[in-house]
């Protein structure tokens, strides 16, 4: 074979998944007189950046309440318990910190 | 995401801006491209409360706006046809690649990322073909399910994708049924983790003399050409058919892990062996061939056989190098292993593990400081999970124990060259047959 002859092989890479589109909830017209809860994923530290994340609503935002929350157990489980408290009592959240 | 789709929650994630191509491809990948984030520096852990309100005040370092401007913005701005346009992108994968000379198509697959980065052999048609002749499966079969990471989505191979990665790898026909094996573990030797792990592949049985591996000298590489090739073929396999192992996107391991370009693969040595082989511990019978893969390598603790006056000292001091996250299992060479019986009296590997298990202790308040206990053990135990849950009632001083039993493993593997052993830090996943991919 010739170093310009031409070779047929096979694609290595798997199948993917189709993707659906997901919907995104409406926003709020305003954060005041609004819930919003602070999650946190419990994961390096997290915890100490969002509890400096409510002080900072506290001190330029006291109009909006803030709600300190740790997920249930590690992020690497769902946590419908945590979900619906904030979907009954919240308006919305700020998840953190991906790292 | 979870909270935004399903409880109609409008949300905003912040991240690390490490994570800026990552979380932004998870996001477009579950069909949620408009996902508002907002990334602070890295890193986060570690920091004092100062140095974290100062992130809070502080800019987007990947945009430069206000941080807590992007979080009220992301939970009041209305959304723009941009962020809710279709998600709609060609993710088929062809059969084939355009056709090209060999030294195009070793730049293609380079470039492509679906390399280990050293050279590879062309998976022609023939040679796929080879490859497929020594199994009985159907080569459009699905053989399983894999992803780099918990967030990302499940991809789906079949026969003839495992055997196009073998045959890259440089494996032989005849191993192919250890490499579909250990596909259909589903188990990654490429996981994203930003802890840099890799796999290891322990196989049993009549298999190993079959494809002529080696359990003896020099068996954990890079010496015998069944266990480099197929522990290879399991790492490019695993980063092909997830969708993808490139740094910054699919793989977020920090410092790499050189364990994983042959992902630790190798025969136990049963022959050699005092006790009963690893598959018969898990189920199987001698007679059965099995592969057992087990996933998070990186630590190792080494020293050379047992000494008769302080060996349980010494045994503890490894076991308390180990981070208690990443529980151990053992690697022995026949010849520790029989001083194991000689100095301890274990008579299985189980009567090891059970002394392994009750001397793996470090005081409480230590155990629980550990950064990965505090992000993957502590949330368990204040969830009420056991054993955690029970350890967290212990006084800061009593020495707990660091791993659960059923998480320590004992493998005999080496020539008996001399009596040198290590702690591989590691998870076992599972053990699957290799009979059922002949």
């Amino acid at each position: 074979m010739g170093m310009n002859d031409k070779l047929t092989v096979l694609n290595p890479i798997g199948f993917a998944p189709t993707v659906t589109r997901k919907e995104l909830a409406p926003r709020l017209d305003t954060l005041d007189g609004k819930t919003v809860y602070l999650v946190d994923c419990r994961f390096d530290d997290s915890d100490v950046f969002l509890k400096q994340m409510q002080a900072w609503f506290a001190e330029h935002m006291p109009g909006v309440r803030t709600v300190f929350k740790p997920i249930s157990s590690v992020y690497l489980k769902d946590d419908p318990t945590t979900w619906e408290e904030i979907r009954a009592r919240g308006h919305a959240a700020v998840v953190g910190v991906g790292h | 995401m979870t909270i935004e789709a399903q409880y109609g929650v409008p949300t905003v994630a912040v991240h690390t801006d490490k994570f800026d191509r990552v979380v932004r491809s998870v996001a477009s990948v579950n069909g949620m491209p408009g996902l508002q984030q907002v990334f602070v520096p890295q890193p986060v852990m570690g920091k004092s409360a100062r140095e974290l309100r100062a992130y809070v005040d502080g800019n987007d370092p990947l945009t430069g706006r206000l941080v807590m401007q992007e979080v009220i913005e992301g939970l009041t701005r209305p959304f723009d046809d941009e962020d809710l346009k279709p998600v709609e992108f060609d993710r088929s994968t062809p059969r084939l690649c355009a056709p090209d000379t060999e030294e195009n198509l070793h730049r293609l697959f380079l470039e492509n990322n679906w390399t280990d980065t050293l050279p590879i052999v062309l998976p022609t048609e023939e040679r796929v073909a080879a490859m497929l002749a020594h199994t009985h499966r159907k080569a459009d079969e699905v053989v399983g399910h894999m992803r780099p990471t918990y967030f990302r989505e499940y991809w789906e191979y079949t026969v003839e994708k495992v055997a196009v990665n073998a045959v890259m790898a440089g494996a032989r026909p005849e191993y192919l049924p250890v490499i579909l094996a250990l596909a259909a573990t589903g188990a990654s030797a490429r996981g994203s983790t930003t802890s840099s792990m890799a796999a290891m592949a322990v196989v049993n049985g009549p298999i190993r003399h079959e494809i002529q591996m080696n359990s003896g000298t020099g068996a954990m590489a890079p010496y015998n050409h069944a266990n480099a090739t197929i522990g290879r073929a399991y790492g490019l396999l695993s980063q092909n058919l997830q969708g993808g192992s490139v740094p910054g996107l699919t793989y977020m391991g920090s410092q790499g892990n050189n364990y994983a370009y042959n992902s630790v693969t190798f025969a136990e040595n049963e022959e050699r062996s005092p006790w009963e082989a690893f598959h018969v511990q898990q189920g199987f019978k001698p007679t059965d061939s099995t592969v057992s893969v087990f996933t998070g390598c990186r630590s190792t603790a080494f020293t050379l056989g047992l000494r008769e006056k302080h060996w349980r000292e010494h045994v503890r001091n490894m076991l308390r190098g180990m981070d208690p996250h990443i529980p151990p299992t053992l690697l022995l060479d026949p010849i520790t292993a029989r001083q194991f019986i000689d100095r301890g009296g274990f008579r299985t590997k189980a009567a090891l593990i059970d002394w392994l298990y009750d001397n793996a202790r470090m005081p409480a308040t230590e155990y629980w400081d550990y950064q990965l206990v505090q992000n993957y053990l502590y949330p368990r135990a204040t969830f009420g999970e056991e054993p955690w849950a029970s350890k967290l009632k212990a006084a800061p001083d009593e020495l707990i124990r660091m791993f659960r039993r059923e998480d320590i493993h004992v493998v005999v593997v080496g020539g008996e060259t001399n009596g040198y052993w290590r702690i591989m830090g590691c998870t076992y996943q599972k053990t699957v047959s290799v009979d059922e991919w002949r």
